[in-house]
């Protein structure tokens, strides 16, 4: 791996910018790895990194049916936080932004990490509550999260609009500091450029279209478009195809997959400081360093793997976007797109074993995961070399279903991401 | 949006509708006589299916009756509704690869 600095960066100045290369190879299939990933995005891509770099294992392959990215890791608004409620998630999540706070040095690659700021704005008597509940468990393990008044909202984040005759007054707002926003390709790109270093093969258009299992029941491999490619071990890292992908293997799952949008608005000078989200009006904002206004939306309300979702979610978000922020009226939007989300009955993700020995599932991130992607890696990548859990992700076994040990923050939060 | 064709009013706008989930999803009979999986698989675990699934909707701002529809995820068509406590004319087993 060719390291980034200012000398290459000078040379390369000197020379046209005609000797960069390409970051990663794009090899073909081995017969056999000891590790086999199924799906290229963020948190495949970590997984593999962290084999590498943690454990010494490097003969692994990503598999990625189309190319690496382009899942949700490409689609998503980037809104990184660790301010969950519940011990478990909160350590999870904190695990992840610790890593993303040296991630760009860790890589060698410029991932755009951004402590900007995230301000989540109470409406009403219940999101005081709520949100201060969460400023408390949070301070309780070592989170940072205060609680501010309205005023004080209005002086974080200028373009809010705090009168009190507006629809969906604010109230006051509880802000993570240390959270913020990165740039959704470098992290995929990152990780990909540096696994690929220490010998992990990324196999881009190839897709996992079974699962082999011996006279036992374990899986042995995976058939592929590619062909069939033997492995020690399988991560099934799918996002909203893992009960596709499960259902190879005859392991039925308890996901749903939601179309999820975003739209992005022409780009414009910097006037957004920092990001907002609002869960009780389903809205979230940030600027881009590009300029662009990021907005996400609510989920659809209907199961689907079309990509797409309804203008009438997109619509609504924009209602309250623009009464929350009256400045931004007359912004043209670009873009919209959808990505489909992998929700679990509790909200919570799914990292660990499964039924299926040597088959490992990581999964259930929905509408939020693009936030754990360092810290998801980190601890299945312990999982996949161990066989056992990392004490991080020991909650969040797919058996909690069963034993009705939930880490149920739906129930505690109501919030999108 | 959608356009949905509720079995007693006709076709209407999405944004009249709440989505109930997968359909067809029956209750143990015994409830005491299951284990903990069972009861996990009644409440949790559902098929997700890309290609036709079997799902529950409620016309709430119509005539708030809950009815069966038969969708494609893959393309959000829907090829029939059908009332509650009927079976789907289509057969289900047709699962996109
Ligand atoms: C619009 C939108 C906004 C979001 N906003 C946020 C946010 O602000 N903050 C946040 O934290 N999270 C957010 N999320 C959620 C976040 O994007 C995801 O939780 C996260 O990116 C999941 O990463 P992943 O690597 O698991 O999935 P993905 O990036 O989707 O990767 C899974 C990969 O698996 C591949 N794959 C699937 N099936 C197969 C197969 N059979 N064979 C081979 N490959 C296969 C897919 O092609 C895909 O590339 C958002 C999501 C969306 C859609
Ligand atoms: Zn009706």
């Amino acid at each position: 791996m060719r390291r980034f600095s200012l000398a290459s960066l000078l040379k390369e100045a000197v020379d046209g910018h005609q000797g960069w290369g390409r970051q990663w190879r794009a090899p073909d299939p081995k017969p056999a790895y000891d590790v086999v990933i199924v799906g290229g995005g963020g948190h495949g891509l970590a997984t593999a990194y962290y084999l590498a770099t943690v454990h010494g294992i490097t003969n692994v392959a990503v598999l990625e049916k189309g190319w690496i990215g382009g899942g949700n890791t490409g689609r998503n608004t980037t809104i990184i936080r660790s301010n969950y409620l519940y011990d478990e998630s909160a350590h999870l999540y904190e695990h992840a932004l610790k890593l993303w706070e040296g991630l760009s040095q860790e890589l060698n690659y410029n991932v755009m990490f951004s402590q900007r700021g995230v301000l989540m704005l109470a409406h009403n008597a219940h999101d005081v509550q709520s949100f201060k509940r969460h400023v408390y468990a949070n301070r309780l393990n070592g989170i940072d999260n205060e609680w501010l008044s309205a005023e004080e909202c209005k002086a974080f984040c200028p373009p809010l609009d705090i009168s009190p005759d507006v629809r969906y007054p604010v109230v006051g707002g509880a802000l993570q500091r240390r959270a913020g926003t990165a740039r959704h390709d470098a992290v995929a790109w990152g990780y990909a450029r540096g696994a690929d270093a220490r010998g992990v093969d990324i196999i881009q258009n190839c897709e996992v279209t079974g699962v082999r299992r011996d006279a036992s029941g374990a899986a042995t491999g995976v058939e592929t478009t590619r062909g069939f490619i033997r492995a020690g071990r399988i991560g099934v890292v799918a996002a909203g195809n893992t009960s596709r992908v499960m259902a190879m293997a005859d392991v039925r799952m308890p996901l749903e997959s939601y179309p999820l949008q975003a739209l992005v608005s022409e780009p414009v000078k910097p006037v957004f400081p920092c990001v907002v989200m609002s869960n009780a009006v389903h809205a979230y904002i940030s600027q881009s360093d590009k300029g662009e206004l990021v907005i996400g939306a609510g989920t659809d309300q209907y199961t689907s793997y079309s990509q797409q979702g309804g203008l009438h979610i997109t619509t609504h978000t924009l209602d309250a976007i623009c009464e929350i922020f009256p400045q931004f009226t007359r912004m043209r939007m670009l873009r919209s797109w959808g990505g489909i989300v992998d929700v679990t009955p509790d909200r919570s993700p799914i990292i660990g074993r499964t039924p299926v020995d040597n088959l490992f599932v990581n999964c259930g991130w929905g509408t939020g995961g693009f936030k754990a992607t360092p810290g998801s890696g980190h601890v299945f990548a312990h999982t996949l070399a161990t066989g056992q859990p990392h004490p991080i992700n020991a909650p969040f076994t797919l058996d909690r279903f069963r034993t009705g040990r939930l880490i149920d923050e739906a129930a505690a939060a109501a919030v999108a991401h | 949006m959608l356009l949905i064709d509720c079995p007693f009013c006709g076709k209407r706008p999405e944004v009249e509708f709440h989505c109930g989930g997968e359909a067809h999803i029956a209750r143990p009979a015994d409830p005491a006589q299951v284990d903990d999986a069972i009861w996990a698989e009644h409440l949790f675990v559902r098929k997700n299916p890309r290609g036709l699934h079997a799902e529950r909707w409620r016309h709430l701002h119509g005539c708030g009756q809950w009815f069966n529809a038969l969708r494609d995820t893959y393309t959000d068509r829907f090829v029939e509704t059908y009332k509650a406590g009927e079976q789907p004319k289509h057969p289900l087993t047709e699962t996109r690869a």
